[in-house]
């Protein structure tokens, strides 16, 4: 009964926020590592995977020592970390994988582990 | 019965009434939930709006004490503080200035510090003239003609905006209508109707023509005899009659009657020739697989039903006048780097933002704090870990805007498109027509492209000059004239917005659920404001009444401590 009455209520809310939930959903396409940083990770941390500075910064991820453990860095993708948004939602395992696996064997990152999609799944 | 109360009661009596006016067959299902289980007011206004629209549901909410609930009450009312008393105000965006000129008129001494060379932070339009460098280094010279603008941040304000529009009167901000709905715009698709535009009046009519002689036929076929009555069915027919522009046969079918609302193939004239000529309404199944009637309630949402508006010349225009008003109060080009509280005060460190140079501080006795959360996550400060975590979990939204100056009103001239949006299903979402200078022969500045999520992630991973490229392609979709007749444009990724890393707060249910009461409490002596410490997300209305509830409460606790 009280669950008729929430969905009522629920169905109003989304109704409302349709516009602007429709416009957020979806998914990348990019599927390689290096197409995904490209496409998406470059947008804050820069072509050159050094970061930018203003009123407050984007870390570098280029030489960086945090990418050591691989589980960090797929962590920080997945749940976001501060102004760094969450992609949980967006990627899919895969893609997770492949742009953590491209970050830490380039721009001076020598990581030659790999992170597999059930690494990933696991942290979900 | 479990609710109580004559309020509830009367409303009810009313609900019922309206229900069975309107032959919803609704009223069995609420009654039944409503007898074992109370519901909360604000639970009932939802069903009242849900079942008998908005005008019923404001009686309802005047007679239960809740109209105009906005938040903003009226302009706020401080007593004087102890003489002296000092407020250190961070940030020259709407929440910060809104708390800075309340404060100063109850007799407060306040300073205001900014990170940007100008006053209204994310209330901003750029101009002519004007030099944007982003993150990276991208830089970008204005080269729009005078008095045409791109606003890359809010560029509507709500009639039921309360507060931010009487700030906007309060300080003489001229303001005009902003058209969100426009009936000749387009509805567009690359996936149907062979990629044509749409005119938004012929979606619109069409489909709820179709609808509407749909429900005629169940009516008529006795399929609703369950859920309405005999004498009810016949006010129904008639009301579908009407809203769907159906004939005398309950059809929504080629003629007078359904062009007078999606338009004819020859308007009526004067003299010889002008026989009406009426237009062949599309069909059923194409346009439910066209997914373009996803669009036609746009307009229906809240905050933009009619009237809503703009400021004359740009949304800049608010926080231009705000900073004026503050004058030397403000203290321009200063990156907070720490801020310190002890059992005195607050002492913010900050360094020029554009030379650097050495660390300089200010202090208040206490300190509104409206510095983006993606921002102060990074600056040092020492408050308790609820309101730390809080700020450390909340990310700022990706979104994009792009605007581009055409040489002249194409829109206007070819196509008699007055403002307002068109839809798409590109990745730029939509075109804002400029809802000002309409039957100039000058140019014009579109919206070109205003999108959140993964496009505008991907459109922030590329150069302002590749961003403007794909907004080319686009619009040439929409409009063969676009390329020809391009000038020049300014794109604006807000995750390079070097000040704020993003469009706002992204919060969810849960994060708001855990973290929005500890982001809003006062810590000692620090009490945050800004679009992010409100239920108003990304809209100004949002700042102005996070900021009034904030020095509110900084208020009473200097009158009380």
């Amino acid at each position: 009964m009280k669950t008729v009455f929430l969905s009522l209520a629920a169905l109003l809310l989304l109704t409302a926020g349709a516009s602007a939930q429709e416009v957020r959903a979806g998914s990348f396409p990019q599927q390689s590592g290096e197409e995904i940083f490209k496409g998406v990770c470059q947008g804050c941390h820069m072509p050159d995977a050094k970061g930018a500075t203003g009123a407050g910064a984007y870390p570098a991820l280029a030489s960086n020592p945090h990418l050591q453990v691989a589980g960090y860095p797929v962590g920080v993708v997945l749940h976001g970390q501060k102004a760094m948004p969450w992609f949980s939602d967006y990627f899919s395992d895969e893609q997770v994988a492949n742009v953590v696996n491209y970050v830490r064997t380039n721009f001076g990152n020598h990581y030659t582990d790999k992170v597999t999609p059930a690494d990933v799944k696991a942290q979900r | 019965m479990a609710p109580s109360g004559w309020t509830q009661g009367n409303i009810r009596n009313g609900l019922r009434m309206i229900i069975r006016a309107r032959g919803a067959g609704v009223w069995e299902n609420y009654m039944s939930e409503q007898n074992s289980e109370s519901m909360s007011r604000r639970s009932l206004l939802n069903m009242i709006g849900t079942v008998a629209g908005s005008a019923v549901m404001y009686h309802a909410m005047t007679e239960m004490g809740y109209a105009g609930e906005s938040g903003y009450t009226g302009p706020i009312k401080l007593s004087p503080p102890p003489p002296g008393t000092s407020v250190l105000i961070l940030g020259a965006g709407i929440a910060g200035m809104v708390a800075a000129m309340e404060l100063r008129d109850a007799g407060y001494k306040v300073q205001v510090l900014e990170y940007n060379g100008r006053a209204g932070g994310r209330n901003w339009s750029l101009y002519g003239g004007d030099t944007y460098t982003e993150l990276g280094g991208f830089t970008q010279k204005v080269g729009f003609a005078p008095g045409h603008y791109l606003n890359p941040g809010p560029w509507r304000l709500p009639y039921h905006h309360y507060g931010i529009l009487s700030y906007a009167k309060r300080l003489n901000v001229a303001l005009e209508p902003f058209t969100q709905v426009n009936y000749n715009a387009y509805l567009h698709s690359t996936e149907s109707y062979g990629g044509k535009p749409q005119r938004y009046r012929t979606i619109q009519a069409d489909f709820q023509g179709h609808v509407a002689e749909l429900l005629a036929k169940s009516t008529r076929q006795k399929a609703l005899d369950g859920a309405v009555t005999k004498e009810d069915q016949e006010i129904l027919l008639a009301a579908l009659r009407n809203w769907g522009a159906l004939d005398a046969n309950y059809n929504y079918a080629k003629g007078l009657v359904s062009s007078n609302r999606r338009g004819f193939d020859s308007d009526p004239g004067g003299g010889l020739n002008s026989v009406p000529i009426p237009s062949q309404p599309l069909a059923l199944s194409e346009l439910l697989k066209s997914r373009l009637w996803a669009s036609i309630s746009s307009g229906q949402g809240y905050e933009f039903q009619s009237s809503i508006f703009q400021p004359v010349g740009g949304m800049g225009m608010i926080g231009k006048a705000f900073g004026k008003e503050l004058g030397n109060l403000i203290k321009y080009n200063c990156k907070v780097i720490d801020i310190h509280q002890d059992a005195k005060g607050v002492t913010a460190t900050y360094i020029d933002s554009r030379t650097g140079g050495a660390p300089q501080k200010a202090s208040g006795d206490w300190c509104v704090c409206t510095i983006p959360a993606s921002i102060l996550s990074q600056i040092p400060m020492n408050v308790g870990a609820p309101m730390k975590n809080a700020i450390d979990q909340l990310p700022y939204e990706a979104a994009l805007k792009i605007g581009l100056q055409f040489k002249r009103r194409f829109w206007e001239e070819d196509e008699q498109i007055y403002g307002g949006i068109t839809f798409t299903n590109q990745p730029n979402a939509m075109l804002g027509y400029p809802n000002y200078k309409y039957f100039t022969k000058g140019p014009g500045v579109i919206l070109a492209s205003y999108t959140f999520g993964p496009n505008a992630f991907i459109a922030a991973a590329k150069p302002p000059e590749d961003r403007i490229k794909d907004a080319l392609d686009y619009g040439q979709k929409i409009h063969p004239q676009y390329k020809k007749e391009y000038d020049c444009g300014a794109a604006v990724a807000w995750h390079r917005v070097p000040w704020t890393l993003g469009c706002a707060g992204q919060w969810t249910d849960e994060r708001r659920a855990k973290h929005y009461n500890n982001l809003c409490a006062m810590d000692g002596r620090i009490v945050l404001a800004g679009e992010h410490a409100s239920r108003i997300p990304a809209w100004q209305e949002g700042a102005v009444t996070s900021a009034l509830d904030a020095i509110g409460r900084l208020h009473k606790r200097v009158m009380t401590a």
